[in-house]
């Protein structure tokens, strides 16, 4: 991530987003970030490793998107934390990169769905598939949100996300409704992932009191349509959904899988061992 | 104006900020002390295009270099860009380029089912290769008369 914040100062902070509401907003600003950073983290993975060419730059350009969309999110989520003093730890004066580099996996509030490993090309297609349409989905309420800032990310970020859910639901009929292998290793991929959707639509405090305040999206009006879509989909892909999933997971409130760690590691090796080294 | 006329986009050195819609308002903003300050509101193409960071410093190097220092340069996200603010005149300059322009956002079909005209040939017989083309803006296509491939820049 290049520091552009130098250059733009884009997010004014309206004077009643001090205090609580301040808090659960910044949180409810770094879960989304957060969500967008590790998916497009992982999918980068692929760049250079792609099936073929032009499927490698579709993952990289995905990954792209999502990384540009949690920028304008950790840009917001630092003005509040600036303007509401709401710092914490060694930093005195958040960014978009002190964001991204210097919190610990307890701090990171993505969903775990996000940070699992890319697994073979099928794996990853159906997370990105699940990921997109939830994405798609929360976006297109958040655009309505009454914080103007939040709104207007959502608003510019669906427009990518379009392309995501296009791409990627057409790679899961493909390869559900393709050879026995490619069927075989998407039914052995929607096992493993299901149980990890159902954390999308359980809100944590910080969704709450934002869906109170009419900024955030209330996640759990989601479900119904999010299982339409990917039902949908999945029958077109001669693919069996798969039971409701009931395990704990609670990547919103920091309790990460070790696979984090590992993407954080890397991701922010350089700088947490160069603080504030710039290209 | 006509400084960042000069500004072009550097991964399609033929359109300038202008031509692309990137550049929303200039401003003179008095109130600002001591003397006044220029607002240069931009806006990005899609949210993690890395064009943007390099547009931004070449046009603060296009302002200094014509005398030009009391200025800000303001990302504003909303409204979301979209390739209808595109000039004519810069879809011509696109089209010369080899690069298909694309329809306006008012016809959905021009979304998800776009009518893609071979750039080089005219032709209309042409197919979608990948949805992601070599920027994020770009799809890639082919030509079936002068099977010859081809960007598509996005109807977005």
């Amino acid at each position: 991530m290049e520091k552009a914040s130098d250059l733009f100062k884009s997010s004014e902070v309206p004077g009643h987003l001090a205090g609580n509401i301040g808090k659960s907003l910044s949180s409810y600003c770094l879960h989304l970030a957060d969500n967008s950073l590790i998916m497009g983290q992982r999918l980068s993975e692929w760049t250079g490793h792609g099936p073929m060419l032009e499927q490698d730059i579709a993952m990289s350009n995905i990954a792209l998107d999502l990384i540009g969309q949690s920028r304008n999110f950790y840009q917001y989520a630092a003005a509040i934390l600036n303007a509401g003093n709401m710092n914490t730890k060694n930093v005195n004066d958040s960014t978009e990169d002190t964001l991204a580099y210097f919190r610990d996996s307890g701090e990171f509030k993505n969903i775990i769905l996000t940070e699992l490993p890319n697994g073979d090309w099928g794996q990853t297609i159906l997370k990105l598939f699940f990921f997109s349409t939830y994405q798609y989905l929360l976006y297109q309420r958040l655009s309505d949100s009454s914080d103007k800032q939040l709104a207007a990310i959502a608003a510019k970020s669906i427009k990518e996300v379009t392309y995501h859910v296009r791409w990627s639901s057409e790679w899961v009929v493909r390869l559900g409704d393709g050879t026995e292998e490619s069927k075989q290793r998407m039914e052995t991929s929607l096992d493993y992932l299901w149980n990890y959707t159902s954390e999308m639509f359980v809100p944590r405090e910080f969704e709450i009191a934002c869906t109170e305040n009419k900024y955030g999206v209330d996640v759990v009006s989601l479900a119904t349509d999010w299982n339409k879509e990917v039902g949908d989909i999945l029958a077109e892909a001669t693919l069996k959904k798969p039971e409701a999933g009931s395990i704990q997971i609670h990547g919103k409130k920091g309790i990460h899988t070790p696979y984090l760690d590992e993407i954080l590691s890397e991701m922010q090796h350089l700088q947490r061992t160069y603080p504030g080294l710039q290209w | 104006m006509s400084i960042l006329e000069s500004v072009m986009d550097p991964e399609i050195p033929v359109l300038s900020v202008i031509d692309l819609g990137i550049l929303r308002d200039v401003k003179y903003e008095s109130s600002v002390k001591p003397s006044g300050e220029w607002h240069i509101m931009i806006t990005p193409t899609y949210s993690g295009c890395p064009a943007m960071d390099v547009i931004a410093i070449n046009i603060r190097m296009a302002l200094l270099q014509n005398g030009f220092h009391n200025f800000k340069i303001i990302q504003q996200l909303a409204p979301a860009w979209t390739t209808d603010w595109m000039t004519n005149e810069g879809k011509e300059k696109l089209r010369a380029y080899g690069i298909a322009t694309p329809g306006i956002t008012l016809d959905k079909k021009n979304l998800e089912h776009p009518e893609v005209i071979c750039p080089l040939c005219r032709s209309v017989r042409t197919t979608l290769i990948s949805q992601f083309g070599s920027t994020a803006c770009k799809a890639l296509y082919q030509c079936f008369d002068c099977k010859e491939p081809f960007d598509y820049f996005k109807c977005h």
